[in-house]
């Protein structure tokens, strides 16, 4: 199937994602064939198929619930854009 | 000296016919003459690797060395390494100083391997040509128009201009093998979860998988022994006790029944690839292997299942690249909206952000069952196919890739043409099996490679196969003229 422009716009907008102006018209096109490739899958009956998510339907593994890491909290932000007192920095979110 | 397989080096080693030091440094001087116009790698490591070829000296003079000790290897830059830049081919990470090592990497130092630097890569490992790397596209050492092959292929193309005695890469999808394939090296996809994924930046966490990219299937056996095995730290990682898997290398090959794919052996395949499988085949008989016929007859649907399965896991696993606490922030955000949207606009390149975009159609409200859900029940009946098939064969052998290395630039454009590249390998990442790839012979002056499928946690069988295929036939040992 073929994704309009307010398409391609409200997909970006989920995944928080800037696609300038320009280039919509051609990204939405470029999707449009990779689904229109996907689409390939409608052909099969798959009805009594289960659905697979992992290659050995294992489950995820636990462990105890017990504190395994240091505080490293300092050298982990070293890497960080913007801190100060610990705290990441990002734009006012409330007035 | 330099094109040596890991076990005749380990040789010279021991016998102190040269030290880790002076190998390091050959490398080392091998690389920043030829690295400037291959592009294989993004960062050198000199001063570290020089500290550890050190350490491995003096581990040989105590006699405590193991099979990896002084011999020096490339990391795809896709696994983190502590206090060095681990970017994953994106502008994303282009400042992105890893915290910790990724298990892989770790488990190699112990073993005493020795670090030249980190590769490159298609960008989150999102490509089958290397030209989706932020820092440029590598080039093929065997013709540099054209492409390694991806997502590895700065990882393949230094194992092949001998940049490196071996390397790590991974594979989501065909991204070991397929650049194995076009650089004329020894690349094998281990079972899903045979190795951690700790510290390996994630891409489609069902499907990833790491392993080794060597110059022989011994060297690729070695490479295993240190890097597989239970680690806590990776959920998915299979508890398994240790295995030797160089313990069947040896074995003789009568009596083993290997499956050719009818539907790898058809009209799509260049006629010259299947003469050079036909050969290997041959090779094959003479040391007793029976080839009979298999069907995979749901494997034209394992490229579609994948393009949803993966880029759905790829859009869950990049939205935590934000621009808050790593990596790349955009200059001067409005708000909070607009400094993850620009950050994340003006961080990825196209092909990833296409995928994202793929993933979140795929997992949004009305599209679910209809993308997500059907293609899961796609990969059942692919894993079903293999079932069926390793009823009556020990192994499946076919191509790896269509055709030789194809020229930078022929591809790049149509993503959809890209992405059938790997119409012979997703499969058996869709199936979590392991598959290797191994030289088969040269087209025109280029390599190609012939693929290798086996059962789940077949990977010492398929490295006794293809051990004795290279000690009966010498084109694992070809190299460029770089």
């Amino acid at each position: 199937m073929a994704l309009d422009k307010i398409e391609v716009e409200k997909i970006a907008h989920l995944a928080r994602l800037q696609i300038s102006e320009s280039d919509v018209i051609e990204t939405g096109q470029r999707i449009s064939n990779i689904l229109a490739m996907i689409d390939q899958m409608q052909s099969v009956d798959t009805s009594s198929v289960e659905p697979m998510a992992h290659p050995f339907d294992a489950v995820q593994r636990l462990r105890p619930d017990v504190v395994t890491e240091s505080n490293q909290r300092d050298y982990l932000q070293k890497i960080a854009p913007a801190t100060q007192d610990g705290l990441y920095l990002v734009p006012k979110v409330i007035e | 000296m330099l094109s040596k397989t890991v076990t005749e080096l380990a040789a010279s080693l021991a016998q102190k016919k040269i030290s880790a030091r002076e190998l390091t440094q050959a490398y080392l001087d091998r690389i920043q003459q030829l690295n400037p116009a291959l592009n294989a790698y993004i960062t050198i490591t000199a001063e570290q690797a020089l500290a550890q070829a050190d350490a491995a000296d003096a581990r040989l003079a105590r006699g405590d060395a193991g099979p990896l000790t002084g011999i020096p290897i490339a990391h795809k830059d896709i696994f983190c390494t502590r206090d060095v830049l681990t970017t994953c081919g994106s502008r994303m990470l282009h400042n992105f100083v890893a915290p910790y090592d990724a298990c892989v990497v770790e488990r190699l130092e112990q073993a005493g391997a020795i670090m030249l630097g980190k590769t490159n890569m298609d960008e989150f490992a999102m490509g089958s040509s290397n030209e989706t790397s932020w820092f440029g596209g590598v080039r093929n050492p065997w013709d540099q128009t054209r492409v390694p092959g991806g997502s590895s292929g700065g990882s393949a193309a230094a194992v092949a201009a001998d940049l490196c005695v071996m390397a790590t890469g991974t594979d989501t999808g065909g991204s070991i093998r397929q650049p194995a394939s076009f650089c004329g090296i020894t690349g094998l996809k281990p079972t899903y979860g045979r190795v951690s994924r700790f510290g390996m930046i994630a891409f489609a966490s069902s499907l990833d998988q790491a392993g080794p990219l060597t110059k022989s299937a011994h060297d690729a056996a070695l490479m295993m022994n240190a890097i597989a095995g239970t680690d806590l730290r990776d959920s998915t990682c299979l508890d398994l006790p240790a295995e030797d898997f160089t313990a069947e290398l040896n074995k003789p090959l009568n009596g083993l029944r290997i499956g050719l794919p009818r539907q790898h052996f058809t009209a799509d395949l260049n006629p010259s690839v299947q003469n050079i499988l036909q050969e290997a085949i041959k090779t094959l008989e003479s040391l007793g292997v029976t080839f009979v016929e298999v069907d995979l007859p749901n494997n034209h649907l394992s490229v579609p299942a994948y393009y949803v399965i993966a880029p759905a896991e790829a859009s869950a696993n990049l939205s935590r690249y934000d621009g808050v606490r790593f990596g790349y922030r955009c200059e001067n955000p409005q708000n909070l909206e607009d400094l993850y949207k620009r950050s994340r606009g003006e961080g990825f390149g196209d092909e990833v952000k296409r995928r994202i975009l793929v993933g979140t159609y795929a997992l949004s409200a009305g599209y679910y069952d209809a993308y997500y859900i059907k293609a899961q029940k796609i990969r059942r009946l692919i894993k079903n196919d293999f079932d069926e098939a390793f009823k009556s064969v020990d192994l499946i052998l076919g191509p790896t890739s269509p055709h030789t290395a194809f020229k930078t630039g022929e591809k790049v454009s149509d993503p959809v043409t890209m992405y059938l590249e790997d119409i012979y390998t997703i499969a058996v990442n869709l199936a979590g099996l392991p598959g290797m790839s191994l030289p088969a012979g040269l087209l025109n002056g280029l390599p190609i490679g012939m693929q290798l499928v086996g059962p789940a946690l077949s990977e010492a069988r398929l490295l006794n196969v293809a051990h004795q295929f290279q000690l009966n036939t010498d084109w694992h040992t070809k190299r460029p003229e770089v």
